[in-house]
């Protein structure tokens, strides 16, 4: 599994996931600057950190991802490659348009850092193969703007190609239908607002999340 | 020649600043406040000098970068 994690100026979850996709494929992921304009030959999967790329000016991730390597990172997904957006990932994911809706302030207005409980909604894909769909898993959300809005139709379409990947049990943000990460059409992108990277390694108090990167190194093994 | 956007929610998009802002408002007495809705002003300086190219090459910002268009309205004012 050939991994890479973009790093934009204010990304301060790029070591974390770094850290989280080599312990799980035991090959090094490469870090990339957000003013390269290519990315690694024979790359499998990247990884969009979190953080507050740019200080979350004009709207979370927007900046971002209109950065030079925002357009390879979308020709990338385009051609099937896989992508994963974490938190401030996720916002520039859907800024890029590669996943559907938006992240909005959170409807309580504050700022949530807490650990919440996530239901797996689907096993069939890269991202949540080593889940049972239904499991519940204890990860941590931190985040001022998680707010996944996102019209019925929207949400209807979601649910029917079975595209919502996590749910929060409690929802901590407002988010329409308790949507916590979806996939992308093809499900080969994956976004959402909690840390599984910060719950990977049993020094980091558990490792609900590590499901997540075990599922990636499985696909990414028989691919 | 200077452009003026203001980007703006789309109706029925929650606007948790908004609501922080008209809570407000009330506490000062204001409470006959309805509703508020917060947006944002962006003002440009621009080589163009025909409004009507100006107006369109801004149109385009804000389709492509200043406004994000599933949740934003925007106006754009050539002055």
């Amino acid at each position: 599994m050939k991994s890479a994690v973009i790093v934009f100026p204010g990304s301060n979850c790029d070591r974390d996931l770094a850290v989280a996709f080599e312990q799980a494929s035991g090959t090094r992921a490469q870090m990339v600057w957000h003013k390269e304009t290519a990315l690694p030959q024979g790359l499998d999967i990247i990884g969009i950190p979190g953080g507050f790329s740019f200080g979350d000016y004009l709207r979370c991730g927007a900046i971002a991802a209109r950065s030079p390597i925002c357009q390879a990172v979308v020709d990338f997904a385009r051609r099937g490659g896989m992508v994963l957006g974490i938190c401030n990932g996720f916002q520039v994911l859907t800024e890029t348009g590669l996943l559907p809706g938006v992240l909005m302030r959170n409807a309580g207005i504050k700022f949530v850092c807490k650990d919440v409980d996530l239901q797996v909604e689907t096993a069939d894909s890269p991202f949540t193969s080593a889940y049972a769909r239904g499991q519940v898993i204890r990860v941590p959300v931190a985040h001022h703007d998680g707010n996944y809005v996102a019209p019925p139709e929207l949400v209807a379409r979601l649910r029917a190609e079975d595209r919502v990947a996590f749910s929060y049990r409690d929802n901590p943000n407002g988010s329409t239908a308790d949507i916590a990460g979806v996939l992308s059409e093809n499900r080969r992108v994956l976004g959402m607002m909690p840390h599984p990277e910060r719950r990977a390694d049993p020094a980091l108090g558990g490792t609900d999340g590590a499901g997540l990167f075990r599922s990636l190194a499985d696909a990414l093994a028989t691919a | 020649m200077k452009a003026r956007v203001t980007v703006t929610l789309k109706t029925g998009v929650l606007d948790p600043q908004g609501e922080a802002i008209r809570h407000a408002l009330g506490a000062l007495g204001f409470d006959d406040v309805e509703g508020v809705r917060q947006g944002k002003l962006i003002e440009l300086d621009l080589a163009d000098t025909d409004p009507a190219a100006a107006e369109a090459r801004v149109t385009e910002m804000c389709e492509k970068l200043l406004a994000n268009t599933v949740i934003e309205n925007y106006s754009v004012e050539v002055i």
